[in-house]
C-alpha cells in the first residue's frame, strides 16, 4: 500500500498554508467585495472551507485505494462531479439552515450557487489530479525499489552460482591432468599449475560489476582454453579471431568464460570427434560483437530447450547491466551452434 | 591374471591410470577407450574382468554405457566430482577413485576388488549399483537404448508414451518403438514429473502429446495423442493428469 501524502509533516504544512491562504481570500471576497457582515462572512468561510478539507481528505483516501488506470478517466470525472455536487448541496442547505433568518444572505447564497459549483469542481479536480499523480509516483517508486532488490539478489546468486558451477569438475580434472603430467613431463605439469593459478586468481579477484578491456578478457580466456586443451588433448582446437580495433573495447568482467565453457562442454560431450571452438570479435555500430561457435549433434541435442545453464545467466546479467534484452542471441546453422553477445560501448 | 580396460575421454586421465596399472604385474591392460561406444565394443569383444570407468564422457556417460550392457563387468569408477554418485558408490560400487588420486589409493581399490572377487559378488554389486542410480532424483533429459547393434539416444521430448511390456518398457517415439530393460517405476521416478504422468499402471504419457481426454467406460478415461494413439487413463491417473495439467 502506498503511503498517503499526509504522512509527511512538510506536506501537511504546505496543505494547511494553501488552505489558510484560500480561506483568507474567500473571506476577503465575501467581506470586502460582497460587503457581507463580518460574522456572516466568517460563518460562510468556515462552513464552506471546512467541508472542503473534509472532502479533500476523503478524496485523497479514495485514491489511495483506487488509482485510475488508463482509459478510466471518465469515472474520475464522474466522481469529481458527484463530489462537487454533494459539496455544493451541503453548502446550499447547510448555510441556509444556519442563517435562515437572513433573507438578504439567502438570496446571495442562491445567486452564488453556480459559481460555488464551478469552484468546487475546480478544487476537487485539483485534489483528484494531485492524488492521482502522487499515488502513481509512489507506486512507481515502490516498483523500482522492488525491482532493485530483486535484481541485486539475482545478481549475487548468479555470481555465486557461476563460481560454484565453474569450480569442481574443471578444477579436479585439471588437477588430475597435472598429476598425470608430473610423472612423465614435469615441465608441462609446472606450466599447467601456473596457468591454473593465474586463471583461478582471475576469477577470485574480479567483481562482476567491473568492466575490463576485451584484451584482458581474452588473456583470461586464453588461460582457460590452454588448460582445457591440455585436458582434452587433440580433441579440442580453438580459433580466435580478433582485430586490433577491438582490443580496447570494454565488457563486464567474467562474462564470456561461462559461454566458452558451455561451448566446450556442449561441443566435446555431444560428439566423439575432434572439435573446434571459434571465438570471433568484431565491432559493429559501437557495439562489441563476440561470436562463440561450437559443433553439436542436431540428432540428440536441442540447443533451445537444453539445460544450457551458462547462457541464461549470461543473458540475465546482460539485461541487468544494460537494461535491455536481445544482447545475447543464439543461432543454429547445420551442426554449428553460435552464441552472439553484443556489448554496447559507452 | 586380471584383464582390465580404461574408459575415459581425457588422455591424461587414462595415462595416469595406465601408469598405476603398470606397477601391478598381475594386471593386463587390454585397451584404452576414449568414449562409451568404444568401451561397449571393447567390453563385448574382450570380456574384461574389471573396468576403470569415467562418468562424464561424450555422447553417452559411464552409467548409460553400463545400462546398455547385458552383463556389465566389475567397475571401479574414476571421477572428478559428483556428490550424488559418491553416495551410490559408497553403498554398491567396488570402489570409486576421486580424481586426482594416488598410487596408494589406486592399489587399495584394486585389492578391494581382488577380495570381493574371491567372494564372487562383484557382478551383483554392479547391478545393485545401477538400480541405485536409477532411483536418482535427477531428471532425465534423454534415454539411451540399444536397437540391434546400434545405440539410440532419445531426447525425452521425442517420447510419446511408455508402455509396460513384460520385463521391458516399450518407449514409443516419433521414430518408432524401442524396448528398454527397466521398470515402469524407474521411468516414473526419473522422468520429469511435469512432463510425464503415469496415467495407468502400464502407461506413462508425455502430457505435451495429449490433445484431449475422453471418458471411457465407467470411472476410466482415454487420452488422445497428437500421433493418433490412445493411452488408457485410470481413475488415479486421471487425478494425476488433472493436477499436472492444472484443470
Amino acid at each position: 500500500m502506498s503511503s498517503t501524502p499526509l504522512k509527511s509533516a512538510k506536506n501537511i504544512i504546505i496543505f494547511s498554508t494553501i488552505w489558510w491562504g484560500w480561506a483568507t481570500l474567500y473571506f476577503k471576497l465575501l467581506y470586502v467585495d460582497y460587503q457581507l457582515s463580518g460574522q456572516i462572512a466568517i460563518i460562510d468561510t468556515l462552513f464552506t472551507n471546512g467541508l472542503l478539507i473534509l472532502g479533500s481528505l476523503l478524496l485523497i483516501n479514495i485514491f489511495r485505494f483506487y488509482n485510475p488506470k488508463k482509459g478510466t478517466f471518465l469515472y474520475l470525472l464522474v466522481l469529481i462531479a458527484a463530489f462537487s455536487l454533494l459539496w455544493t448541496a451541503i453548502v446550499r442547505y447547510g448555510l441556509a439552515a444556519i442563517l435562515y433568518d437572513n433573507d438578504e444572505y439567502i438570496k446571495f447564497l442562491i445567486h452564488s450557487m453556480s459559481i460555488r459549483f464551478a469552484m468546487a469542481l475546480l478544487i476537487t479536480g485539483c485534489v483528484a489530479l494531485f492524488s492521482t499523480v502522487w499515488y502513481t509516483q509512489e507506486e512507481y517508486k515502490e516498483n523500482e525499489q522492488r525491482k532493485r532488490d530483486a535484481e541485486k539478489l539475482a545478481r549475487d546468486a548468479e555470481l555465486f552460482n557461476l563460481r560454484q558451477q565453474l569450480q569442481p569438475h574443471f578444477l579436479f580434472n585439471s588437477l588430475n591432468s597435472i598429476s598425470a603430467l608430473a610423472g612423465s613431463q614435469p615441465q608441462q605439469a609446472r606450466k599447467m599449475i601456473q596457468q591454473l593459478s593465474d586463471f583461478l586468481r582471475g576469477t577470485l579477484r574480479k567483481d562482476d560489476q567491473q568492466q575490463i578491456s576485451w584484451e584482458e578478457e581474452l588473456k583470461y580466456l586464453h588461460l582457460y582454453l590452454e588448460i582445457e586443451k591440455v585436458r582434452f588433448g587433440h580433441r579440442l582446437t580453438t580459433e580466435i579471431v580478433s582485430g586490433p580495433e577491438t582490443t580496447n573495447l570494454q565488457l563486464p568482467a567474467l562474462l564470456l568464460q561461462p559461454v566458452v565453457e558451455n561451448a566446450i562442454k556442449f561441443g566435446l560431450y555431444d560428439t566423439t570427434e575432434a572439435i573446434t571452438i571459434s571465438i570471433i570479435a568484431t565491432i559493429e555500430s559501437n557495439q562489441l560483437i563476440i561470436k562463440v561457435q561450437n559443433p553439436f549433434d542436431p540428432e540428440t541435442s536441442r540447443p533451445g530447450t537444453g539445460t544450457r545453464f551458462g547462457l541464461s545467466s549470461v543473458q540475465r546479467r546482460l539485461y541487468l547491466l544494460y537494461g535491455r534484452s536481445g544482447l545475447l542471441e543464439t543461432a543454429v546453422n547445420n551442426n554449428i551452434f553460435t552464441t552472439i553477445i553484443k556489448i554496447p560501448q559507452a | 591374471m586380471t584383464k582390465v580396460l580404461i574408459i575415459d575421454d581425457e588422455p591424461l586421465a587414462r595415462m595416469i591410470v595406465k601408469e598405476y596399472i603398470s606397477k601391478h604385474p598381475d594386471i593386463t591392460l587390454l585397451q584404452e577407450c576414449q568414449d562409451g561406444f568404444e568401451g561397449m565394443k571393447a567390453i563385448q569383444q574382450l570380456q574384461p574382468d574389471l573396468i576403470f570407468l569415467d562418468i562424464q564422457m561424450p555422447k553417452i556417460n559411464g552409467f548409460e554405457m553400463l545400462e546398455l550392457l547385458d552383463q556389465p563387468p566389475a567397475v571401479i569408477f574414476t571421477t572428478a566430482f559428483d556428490e550424488y554418485a559418491i553416495k551410490a558408490f559408497e553403498s554398491h560400487a567396488i570402489d570409486y577413485l576421486l580424481k586426482p588420486f594416488s598410487q596408494e589409493r589406486f592399489d587399495k581399490a584394486v585389492s578391494k576388488w581382488q577380495e570381493k572377487q574371491s567372494q564372487q559378488t562383484s557382478k551383483g554389486a554392479t547391478e545393485a549399483l545401477l538400480n541405485t542410480m536409477s532411483q536418482a532424483p535427477t531428471q532425465q533429459q534423454r534415454v539411451v537404448v540399444k536397437t540391434g547393434s546400434k545405440i539410440k539416444i532419445i531426447p525425452v521430448e521425442d517420447i510419446y508414451y511408455l508402455e509396460a511390456s513384460d520385463d521391458y518398457v516399450k518407449i514409443i517415439t516419433k521414430e518408432g518403438a524401442f524396448l528398454k530393460n527397466k521398470t515402469m517405476s524407474h521411468f516414473e521416478s526419473t522422468l520429469d514429473k511435469n512432463l510425464f504422468v503415469r496415467s495407468h499402471r502400464s502407461f506413462i504419457v508425455n502430457i505435451q502429446q495429449i490433445t484431449r481426454i475422453d471418458p471411457y467406460e465407467k470411472d476410466n478415461h482415454i487420452a488422445q495423442l497428437k500421433s493418433g494413439a490412445q493411452v488408457p487413463v485410470s481413475r488415479t491417473g486421471y487425478a494425476k493428469l488433472k493436477e499436472v495439467l492444472g484443470i
